[in-house]
């Protein structure tokens, strides 16, 4: 137990923070309900996967500057095959894109494999070239979305065995978050992949020695990056109904979680559950701004010093560990 | 011009071995790497002669007048990115400093007095950039992460300041227009203040202390800081010095756009990095000179007119300019890896 609570310190940390900034929540607002957290998990959505991205990729030692680039890319390409197009042609056009942002991804890692351009270079080069082919997809905003789709992670969904109190608080989004992390993150980190991509954060060298294929690991963190991307990409036409080419402040957001999610810049260390919780954490302090009724614009520059000092004291943190 | 760079100067005499020696494709990578100037103007002409088949006629006087008039603003924006790119670094936020004092200082001049508006067009800039360099010089925050979170705040307050000045209404000053668009016997008035500012960016680099620790700071930071200089003094001067720059350009670019908005500067972000790269500028610091970089501006804006008379949409230059990057950084690194 000792070593449990000594490993996972700081996201329990982390978690009793979202508690507490959940009970300000309520001071604030003492009518804030399941409702509002539902509208929470649908924000938190494509925010959640872009940090997924990140983690995974700054696990293995490197860092992903494109991951909003390809989500605006995914999300475009989603939201123009899906405008005008039948509601079973969106069971086609899901996989279609998550096939895109692995195959995207994987030619980051091969970029940086290849050309021996650090990965900070290339994936900036990349987001150039993202952005460009999301605006060569879809000029401006617009598109469509499936029915099902935007009804996938609107409402809550009864489950069975539980009170309607509890299932309230348990938004569809919420559910396709962890289910969708799970079914992905769960296996990985059991397999001899997700072991490789410690192993190659943590020592290279030291992981090379010990026979990880270090190339091959690295080109598909940087897949998996790219397939967590695809589904921001979609969380974004899920819940929006459209897409729009120009992206977000994903890229900030992601470093500033996986941070703040206790995990190391340098790599090898932390887990997915820190960084999400985060998410979470950050995007909550929006909410209370909000709902203290702050101009929404002010709020952006708030949220904006936060995530800078988030990422400034990781920063510290990262310095200090190597100077010891 | 290479220009030698005084503290990691490399073994640059090939007179050592015979010429007769060394393979062809060395030969020509080494000359590459020493000269970048060279296959530079020969590419901006290739551009040229390019253009004016395509369209016979388009290369006249009023033609290059107007090239070097847009090219001027990217070649100075290029510039904070050379010095950054320099110490290893990045400056994204050169945008929206732009856009920040273009903004400011067009609905400011309405009822203030011009030097007053100058000044507070220039606070942001020097905001923006003192919080650059502390980030980056005393926290070590990655520059890219640290400067696109400043933007995202510039911007932020941007829009908050919009709305107080909504009633009072934006006009660009005369001097401005007259700077930005004007041309005196064949020559863009613009030239007036880049002439010297050029001048000032290439003397400070080759010449001068801080262009030596520059260079120092991005050949090998560790060494750098045992000799005794203080890393996060000359980091924060940078930023700051970049912003300036980034500031100066924002008033030039609206008396050549001559329409204030939110989003002024920000589509010359990619590109002046792109012309950074282009004029040799080693994007991991050390290597580089500012006189490349010019060039680089100059055919990225040649570059632009090309793909705008072939009818390339925006999208499609930027994949361009992205793939440009990541090869040219890659012909670098093989040039280096050679030496």
């Amino acid at each position: 137990m000792n070593h449990f609570l000594r490993r996972q310190g700081w996201v329990i940390g982390l978690f009793a923070l979202l508690v507490a900034l959940f009970i300000l929540t309520k001071l604030i607002q003492p009518g804030y309900g399941s409702g509002d957290f539902g509208s929470l998990a649908r924000a938190v959505l494509p925010y959640a996967f872009a940090v997924a991205a990140q983690t995974v990729v700054v696990i293995a030692g490197g860092i992903d500057l494109s991951v909003a680039a390809m989500m605006a890319l995914t999300s475009v390409t989603a939201a123009s095959m899906m405008a005008g197009a039948s509601e079973e042609y969106a069971l086609f056009v899901v996989p279609f894109v998550l096939a895109m942002g692995f195959v995207l991804g994987a030619l980051n890692g091969l970029l940086i494999v290849v050309t021996r351009v650090p990965d900070i270079v290339v994936t900036l080069a990349m987001l150039f070239v993202l952005q460009g082919a999301a605006l060569l997809v879809l000029g401006a905003p617009g598109g469509g979305a499936a029915e099902w789709l935007k009804a996938l992670i609107s409402g809550t969904v009864p489950i069975p065995g539980l009170p309607d109190a509890v299932d309230a608080w348990l938004p569809k989004a919420l559910l396709v978050l962890i289910f969708c992390l799970c079914v992905i993150w769960i296996p990985l980190r059991r397999s001899r992949l997700g072991l490789s991509i410690y192993a190659i954060g943590s020592s290279e060298l030291a992981a090379f020695r010990s026979g990880v294929p270090v190339k091959r690991t690295r080109i598909l963190a940087y897949a998996l990056s790219g397939l967590f991307a695809a589904f921001g990409g979609l969380a974004l036409t899920m819940s929006t109904g459209i897409g729009a080419p120009i992206p977000g402040p994903y890229l900030l957001a992601s470093v500033a979680a996986v941070v703040l999610g206790g995990v190391a810049l340098g790599g090898g260390k932390g887990g997915l559950l820190g960084p999400i919780i985060a998410v979470f954490v950050l995007r909550l302090v929006r909410t209370d701004l909000t709902l203290l009724a702050i101009d929404p614009n002010v709020t952006a520059i708030i949220e904006g010093l936060i995530m800078v000092a988030v990422v400034m004291f990781g920063a510290f943190i990262t310095m200090r560990g190597r100077q010891q | 011009m290479r220009r030698a760079n005084p503290i990691a100067s490399r073994p640059m005499s090939t007179s050592a071995i015979t010429p007769q020696s060394i393979p062809l494709g060395r030969r020509i990578k080494r000359f590459m790497a020493d000269r970048p100037l060279v296959p530079l103007v020969i590419l901006l002409v290739i551009l040229v002669v390019i253009l004016q088949i395509l369209r016979p006629g388009i290369v006249n006087e009023r033609w290059i007048a107007n090239t070097i008039k847009f090219a001027i603003p990217l070649a100075i924006l290029a510039g904070c990115q050379t010095m950054t790119m320099l110490t290893g670094g990045i400056d994204l936020s050169v945008g929206t400093v732009a856009t920040m004092s273009a903004f400011i200082m067009a609905t400011q001049i309405v009822n203030q007095d011009p030097a007053v508006a100058f000044l507070l067009a220039m606070t942001p800039a020097v905001l923006i950039g003192l919080v650059n360099g502390i980030g980056v010089g005393v926290f070590r925050v990655h520059p890219l992460i640290m400067t696109l979170g400043t933007s995202l705040i510039g911007t932020g307050c941007l829009q908050v300041y919009q709305r107080t000045v909504i009633a009072s209404g934006a006009k660009i000053p005369d001097f401005l227009a007259w700077l930005g668009t004007g041309v005196t016997w064949g020559f863009p008035n613009a030239l007036l203040l880049f002439v010297p500012l050029a001048a000032l960016i290439v003397f400070t680099l080759a010449r001068t202390g801080f262009g030596r620790l520059l260079y120092a700071v991005g050949d090998n930071e560790r060494a750098t800081r045992l000799s005794g200089v203080r890393y996060w003094q000359v980091i924060t001067a940078l930023y700051i010095v970049s912003s300036l720059l980034a500031g100066i350009t924002g008033l030039l670019y609206i008396g050549l756009i001559k329409a204030p908005s939110l989003s002024l500067a920000e589509p010359l972000v990619l590109p002046s990095v792109a012309a950074a790269v282009i004029g040799g500028t080693s994007i991991f610091g050390g290597r580089g000179g500012y006189t490349g970089t010019i060039v680089g501006a100059l055919i990225l804006t040649v570059l632009t007119t090309l793909l705008t008379i072939l009818q390339m949409p925006e999208g499609a230059r930027r994949i361009l300019f992205g793939l440009i990057v990541l090869f040219v950084t890659a012909a670098y690194l093989r040039i280096v890896e050679d030496r």
